[in-house]
């Protein structure tokens, strides 16, 4: 074979890896514009009959009432619901990877259950039946001491993949064992208020929730982008990706670090909406493959595409009333997540 | 030149590996040989930095490995696991992509994907650059793994038994592609093998360990002699000489008295 033929065969190489990548940029965007519908649909539809006409109208000029429900109302709770989408689905997808587990999310961690013991704790000793950042603050603190305790684990024993899960299980069980103690012992408007935390709402998001949230979610994720190509090579195990010059435990710690503040962001206004942090990665996996570069975007897109569908039929399907979202996400979202479990061709985990 | 120079190491209070000499020349490629915890791994993780030495120095090019910083690290010294990652759902390209590593600020850039193709390419692995790398098979695991360490452009290669698990011919394969790019690219290898005969064929020399000493290390024909095999693995053999290459075959575990006559003297 002369030179010349092996440099076309090289190219070709090169090109065909790269046409592969962009058929996953494409997706990205096809995704993107599908997110973007959802958000136009939601802001369309509600209780109250206005006409799509009137709602969009109502984004860029006065129209009364219409203006007012849909900047007060439905945009709001729009944002917030793309926002926890955005937040779960990603840190799903950093958990999974720098943690090499298919199971792992930010409950199966703990932070999910001790976010909820803070919720607990305030409703039931810190008024929080009536001052609800009471909830907000305790929900926070408890998710941020659940990863100090695991990072602080990992931190004498070592930052592999295995203690990390098994402290954040354990802390899990604990978590939910004195929840239910405390629960045990409160009044049944105390147990009401708590019950209803647990299954996530939305209702209560305002533009300052969306500012604290925001930040939250939207700061770590540069940081993300920045160590996909680590993680990636994390994935091929901690020897290789050490040999090669990744400081493992020190991308482990801190992306985990980041990644449970984005959870915290998610779900400490709203509630333990569980399940979109596991799920949006493994959907973003089937149709993506695993590379980081383009799953960790992918998680957060499909998270918010989740969320925001979900809401949204949530509070249109059974009017009246408003279903808490954390129950359609796992209505909508579990069997559509075994319809693509059984469909699926390829091993992709 | 990769120096070793009167490396120990211990595990507690357990002493791993002592006094090793051992120089690595490029183009050239040591084996290193002895029974199974005799310390061949904890030799290649020192060399790669992953562990510190509690004596002695590693000198890579006369640098102090320990002074470099990871990345510099791996821009000098490839590495090739004993295991294959157990699930790694990626491309081909993207497990040998990994190895640019070193090379990367935050995402491959064009000269990254270059490299690559140029690499699977010239080691005969463009056909499965866009295939997954589970579903390849074991012998073009590890050729793929090669390919990733070569991607990292080192000077020194170290491998932990390259030819464990895979049949024969992928056996033979896997070593005349370490040879030749040796020879090629002017790379030193240093790998930790289990095959006696693999060794002798392949190597430029050997090197014998034994309960962390080492025993000899000397061209194959210098070291591959039936008194050495004999104290270091504890079996009666039978060496043949095949094309000037020394094969070893082995006959009976030695028995247990002999072995305390032979402590004894």
């Amino acid at each position: 074979m002369n030179t010349d033929c092996l440099t076309i065969k090289n190219q070709d190489m090169k090109n065909q890896y790269k046409a592969l990548k962009y058929r996953s940029l494409v997706l990205l965007v096809v995704f993107f514009g599908l997110l973007s519908v959802i958000v136009v649909i939601a802001l369309c539809v509600g209780a109250s009959s206005i006409s799509v006409t009137d709602s969009i109208l109502a984004l860029i000029e006065d129209n009364g009432m219409a203006r007012s429900i849909v900047w007060n109302l439905r945009l709001p709770r729009i944002i917030m619901a793309l926002l926890i989408g955005i937040g779960l689905g990603t840190s799903g997808a950093v958990f999974q990877a720098v943690l090499r587990n298919p199971l792992a999310s930010p409950f199966t961690l703990g932070i999910g259950s001790s976010a909820g013991f803070g919720a607990v704790i305030a409703i039931m000793f810190f008024n929080g039946l009536v001052n609800e950042y009471a909830v907000v603050t305790g929900a926070f603190i408890f998710t941020l001491l659940s990863s100090f305790i695991i990072l602080g684990v990992s931190r004498y024993k070592g930052a592999t993949a295995e203690t990390m899960i098994l402290t954040g299980i354990a802390l899990m069980f604990l978590f939910s064992s004195l929840s239910s103690f405390l629960q045990y012992l409160g009044t049944k408007e105390e147990v009401h208020g708590i019950v209803f935390w647990f299954f996530g709402s939305l209702s209560k998001a305002g533009y300052r929730e969306i500012v604290m949230s925001g930040i939250m979610i939207l700061i770590p994720m540069p940081f993300m982008f920045r160590f996909a190509f680590d993680f990636n090579l994390m994935t091929a195990g901690d020897e290789s990706a050490r040999a090669l010059g990744v400081n493992v435990p020190g991308v482990r710690m801190f992306s985990i670090a980041l990644a449970s503040l984005m959870t915290s962001g998610a779900i400490c206004f709203t509630g333990v909406i569980g399940f979109i942090g596991l799920v949006a990665p493994h959907i973003a996996r089937m149709i993506f493959g695993s590379d980081n570069l383009f799953l960790i975007p992918a998680s957060a897109l499909i998270g918010g595409v989740l969320v925001l569908s979900a809401d949204t039929l949530g509070r249109t399907m059974w009017l009246p009333h408003v279903i808490p979202i954390g129950i359609v996400t796992s209505f909508i979202g579990v069997p559509f997540f075994l319809y693509l479990l059984i469909k699926k061709t390829k091993e992709y985990w | 030149m990769l120096q070793v120079e009167n490396l120990s190491f211990n595990y507690g209070k357990t002493c791993v590996l002592k006094d090793i000499d051992l120089n690595v020349k490029k183009g050239e490629i040591i084996s290193v040989l002895g029974p199974n915890g005799v310390g061949k791994t904890t030799l290649l993780n020192c060399l790669l930095g992953m562990i510190k030495p509690c004596f002695g120095f590693i000198k890579m090019d006369d640098m102090d490995i320990l002074k470099m910083s990871p990345t510099h690290r791996a821009r000098l010294i490839g590495y090739v696991p004993q295991a294959f990652p157990s699930k790694f759902p990626m491309t081909v390209f993207d497990a040998v992509l990994m190895g640019r590593k070193p090379y990367v600020r935050f995402v491959p850039s064009g000269k990254d994907l270059e490299v690559v193709s140029k690499v699977l390419m010239s080691m005969n692995l463009n056909h499965l650059g866009l295939k997954d790398f589970d579903r390849i098979s074991g012998g073009q695991k590890q050729k793929v793994l090669i390919a990733r360490a070569i991607a990292q452009e080192p000077g020194y290669l170290v491998l932990d038994e390259p030819s464990n698990n895979l049949d024969v011919r992928h056996q033979l394969e896997v070593m005349d592609m370490l040879k030749k790019l040796a020879q090629k690219k002017n790379i030193g290898i240093i790998m930790a093998m289990h095959s006696l005969n693999l060794a002798s064929r392949f190597s430029d020399r050997i090197v014998m360990l034994k309960s962390g000493c080492m025993v000899c290390n000397g061209t194959p024909l210098e070291v591959m002699t039936p008194r050495i095999i004999e104290t270091v693995y504890k079996i009666e053999v039978n060496i043949n000489r095949i094309n000037g290459y020394p094969y070893t075959i082995p006959l009976n575990p030695m028995p247990e008295n002999r072995i305390h006559k032979e402590l004894l003297n």
